[in-house]
């Protein structure tokens, strides 16, 4: 949402601009390509990590809320791997929260002024459903050895079937990660847009004088419901992204 | 599914924003840009950072917490059972306890009862058996006094007559007299 700053004075909305990257540190930024992407990465696994840790350290029997909030998320995460996954769930769980919270920490960290949105870029969800492709495809050799293949069959399918059936299932396996990443960064990147178009309103029409200002509200009015919509669609994505990845590893391990 | 409506809302500011960001493309597919893909390769590197501090310190600890927690609180449950099972068997045991001397002391009420009863019986028993002797002895003791009274009546009868002959007329034949009292006193 840095984009307000961006946003042209005039009569144009500049709804693009907030994606851009731009390197951090200066020179140092520019020669390791170190954009505010990897930055609010950075930041994001930091305020995971210190909320763990932070919220862990009294490790009292009758937990405080900080404490609560962290094992709810853990239980939440772990009863997702295990409920989905099956009995290997347990493996694969550190897997998934590390999955469920880069995600939900990077679509909140997106919604404060100034910051960026690293789950908006789809070179990084995909990056991530990529990654989740070749683990499950891992997880499926090394739990079924090369039987996985079997799946592109599906049980009780006539043979003459094969030919159509096999490709069709191969590319759906195929597009996996397409969808997978599409979904998240079409969804952020809709949301920020949207954001940051209501906001170049709100400025437009501040341009037009005393009228202008009282009409300024409406759209100001719709980004806070927007901003709340974001703040579901954030939890929400984080939660299909976790999910869909439990569900392929439970194809991979399923015998 | 989860992206249909959220796309129309995307696609209708796209379409309402003219020139110049429409012409100049999303900055994310802009592939050209090496800090595009040097996100890419940051993002795995802290990606995996993150994923091992995670599973390696982070989550642990959590679970340390909650396994002590819940075999704490399953030892306190334990405990809790095996104070309960003492408790159940004193109070079982003293209930059995309450019940013997509830026995023993009905038995005792009863033998003493039997006792008293026993002596009050023989008491009573005693009792007649002088009373009837008692009553034999002055029975035995009238009779005599009756049969004295009789025995002396005649006598005085006797004695009696003889006075009032003697007065009557002056003098007396005792052997008379006795003989007429006989036949009317007969």
């Amino acid at each position: 949402m840095t984009g307000e700053a961006s946003v042209a004075a005039g009569s144009t909305i500049d709804a693009l601009g907030q994606f851009e990257l731009h390197p951090v540190l200066g020179h140092l930024g520019e020669a390791l390509r170190f954009s505010q992407s990897p930055l609010f990465m950075l930041i994001a696994a930091a305020v995971v990590l210190v909320f763990l840790y932070v919220g862990m350290r009294p490790a009292a029997v009758v937990p405080g809320r900080l404490q609560a909030a962290a094992e709810i998320s853990y239980d939440f995460v772990h009863d997702l791997a295990v409920s989905t996954i099956g009995e290997n769930g347990a493996t694969f769980f550190p897997f998934v929260f590390a999955i469920f919270f880069f995600i939900l920490a990077g679509n909140y960290l997106g919604l404060l002024p100034f910051s960026f949105t690293y789950t908006s870029h789809i070179a990084v969800t995909f990056g991530l459903a990529i990654m989740v492709f070749i683990i499950s495809i891992l997880a499926s050799i090394r739990f079924q050895g090369v039987g996985f293949l079997k799946h592109f069959l599906p049980a009780g399918t006539p043979v003459w079937l094969a030919p159509l059936l096999v490709p069709i299932e191969f590319i759906s396996f195929l597009s996996r990660p397409v969808s997978l990443s599409i979904r998240l960064f079409a969804n952020m990147v809709a949301g920020h847009v949207l954001l940051e178009v209501f906001a170049g309103f709100t400025i437009m029409l501040a341009g037009l004088g005393a009228f202008g200002h009282v009409l300024a509200i409406a759209p100001i009015a719709i980004n806070i419901a927007l901003t709340a919509l974001e703040l579901l669609v954030g939890v929400l994505q984080a939660y299909v992204f976790a999910i869909l990845t439990c569900i392929y590893l439970r194809e991979a391990v399923a015998h | 599914m989860y992206r249909t409506p959220r796309l129309f809302l995307f696609a209708a500011p796209l379409a309402a924003v003219p020139g110049r960001a429409v012409a100049a493309g999303m900055p994310q597919l802009n592939f050209h840009d090496p800090l595009l893909i040097g996100q890419v390769v940051w993002g795995a590197v802290i990606f995996g950072g993150f994923y091992l501090a995670l599973s390696r310190f982070a989550l642990p600890r959590v679970e340390r917490v909650l396994t002590s927690r819940r075999t704490r609180i399953q030892s306190d449950l334990d405990i809790a059972r095996k104070a309960k099972a003492e408790a159940d068997r004193a109070s079982a045991e003293l209930l059995s306890a309450r019940h013997e001397a509830a026995e023993q002391a009905r038995a005792h009420v009863e033998r003493i009862q039997n006792e008293a009863r026993a002596s009050a019986d023989a008491h009573a028993a005693e009792t007649a058996k002088r009373l009837e002797a008692e009553i034999a002895n002055a029975e035995t003791r009238i009779t005599q006094s009756r049969e004295q009274a009789l025995s002396s009546l005649s006598e005085i009868a006797t004695s009696t007559t003889q006075d009032l002959v003697s007065r009557l007329i002056g003098t007396q034949d005792e052997q008379t007299v006795a003989s007429a009292v006989k036949r009317v006193s007969a």
